[in-house]
């Protein structure tokens, strides 16, 4: 009885603490936000899709092409993907919000996000969106 | 070089006679990246320790240039043009209604960067490679060989690879085959030999260039020189419509064709339908010929190989390094939430333990 009272005990304590670091850890998104940032490409979906960026401010993102075949790495709003949903551009390198990598190539690029809000990142090539690739950047004010 | 579309696979862009629309052939990816969703059909005979593996790729008209990505169980002996009438004469024999009217011989991945190119075969219209390297190095080499691989296939060259890094490339000139005076629907069979200790037919990849949701239909025939065990079983989207001792008649036809004096004097005949969307079909065929061990389940794909840390757990890791101190907290904080359960699980285990013991 007393090692049944002992490890009930013991059990709630650790009820607690496992509480405590789901919270801590729910936290996170707290985070203050970063400036710079790697966003991988494997087997076809973007690695660590979810990053927080301050607005108005310059944001470099590291882009790493680890797959063998060709991907894009747009940014922008609504607007900006239904352009490029059915747009014909083989190539983009003249704006930040828009890269184009070759397989295994590597870019970075530096955007400002003048609004905060929630921008989403999407391979436009076709069937890449719908395979998954696409991502998240909150930018907070 | 001209940009082609592939990376698809068909096991086999078949030919099959166009008098039998139930077993038509399958067609490439288009130009235009449409997938031809027709029947596919391949021969996979195995004899002496020899598979024997015939496929045919069919010409569906049009110019330009089409390919396809097979995987192989090892390196071929032999690629040649398979012959004239073997797929054919297997659907009549296991269509009676219609009368009336693997594994592995894997020599590991290469070290090199590149994918090395084994063999290069020329059969009619269509270019042949075949090509030993990891699923990034082959991928890469049809990339510059201009195949326009789907979304898909860095994940799925490399599951092959992990199992068998040798794999078959077929170019498919359509305007050569209009200068060779082909017919829209002719094919051409090819006939790939190769060594291994089980026969092995690839469908997972069977998947590679359509939707999650399309359909997957081939046909697959087995010629054995007994029953075969395979794996997996029967299941939604594969039956085996046929298993038969095979007739006189048919062994007799089947070593008439070119090049397939090979075939036994007696032999067990085994027909495999796969009717199956692509996202269920995440296995390929692994059989052993002589019915009296269980199939490999790494060949048949329902097991993985050896783990090795990719290039996606260290990058997962850098980026993990790389973030802010933020993450650092949420991983602590993880990490804390785990041990505490952990801790927890024992405790209660610990307690019912001195429970029962009271």
């Amino acid at each position: 009885m007393i090692w049944a009272f002992r490890a009930t005990g013991l059990a709630m304590v650790v009820a607690v603490l496992a509480a405590a670091g789901i919270a801590l850890a729910a936290s996170g998104d707290d985070s203050p936000p970063v400036t710079s940032g790697t966003i991988a490409i494997h087997f076809s979906k973007f690695v660590a899709p979810e990053l927080t960026v301050p607005a108005g401010v310059p944001v470099t993102f590291t882009l790493v092409n680890e797959d063998p075949i060709g991907h894009e790495w747009i940014v922008g709003d609504a607007v900006v993907h239904a352009r490029h949903r059915t747009g014909s551009e083989p190539y983009h390198d003249h704006v930040p919000t828009e890269v184009t990598l070759k397989p295994f190539e590597t870019k970075t690029t530096t955007v400002v996000f003048d609004m905060p809000g929630e921008y989403t990142y999407i391979c436009h090539l076709p069937g890449h969106e719908e395979y998954g690739m696409r991502g998240i950047i909150k930018v907070r004010g | 070089m001209r940009r082609f579309l592939a990376g698809f696979a068909a096991i086999a862009a078949a030919l099959i006679a166009t008098t039998q629309p139930a077993a038509a052939c399958a067609g490439l990816i288009g130009p235009n990246g449409a997938v031809n969703l027709l029947r596919t059909t391949t021969f996979a005979g195995y004899h002496g320790g020899v598979e024997h593996y015939v496929t045919s790729f069919q010409f569906a008209g049009g110019s330009g240039q089409f390919g396809s990505l097979i995987p192989l169980p090892g390196v071929p002996d032999k690629v040649e043009k398979g012959g004239a009438w073997t797929l054919q004469r297997l659907i009549r024999e296991t269509t009676p209604v219609r009368r009336d009217i693997a594994f592995l011989s894997a020599a590991g991945s290469p070290t090199a960067d590149k994918a090395v190119v084994l063999m290069e075969v020329r059969i009619d219209a269509l270019d042949i490679t075949v090509l030993q390297g990891g699923g990034a190095q082959v991928g890469e080499w049809a990339t510059e060989h201009g195949f326009r691989l789907p979304p898909a296939a860095p994940e799925v060259l490399d599951f092959y690879a992990n199992r068998s890094p040798i794999f078959l490339a077929a170019v498919f000139d359509a305007d050569a085959a209009k200068a060779r005076g082909q017919q829209i629907g002719d094919g051409t069979p090819v006939h790939v030999t190769i060594a291994t200790a089980n026969p092995w037919v690839p469908l997972r990849i069977l998947g590679l260039g359509k939707r999650a949701a399309d359909e997957v239909q081939a046909d697959v025939y087995l010629l054995t020189d007994r029953l075969p065990r395979i794996l997996p079983g029967a299941r939604d989207g594969l039956s085996r419509t046929y298993s038969k001792s095979a007739s006189e008649s048919l062994l007799s036809d089947l070593r008439s064709d070119a090049g397939m004096g090979w075939v036994p004097q007696n032999a067990w005949l085994t027909k495999l339908s796969i009717n199956s969307r692509v996202s269920a079909l995440s296995y390929d065929l692994a059989v052993d010929a002589d019915g009296n061990e269980a199939p490999s389940a790494i060949a048949a794909g329902l097991q993985a190989p050896e783990p090795t840390p990719g290039p996606a757990a260290v990058l997962a890791a850098a980026v993990a390094s790389e973030s802010s101190s933020s993450n650092s907290k949420v991983s602590w904080a993880v990490i804390i939430a785990a041990a505490a359960v952990i801790f927890g699980a024992t405790a209660i285990t610990l307690r019912r333990g001195r429970t029962v013991q009271q």
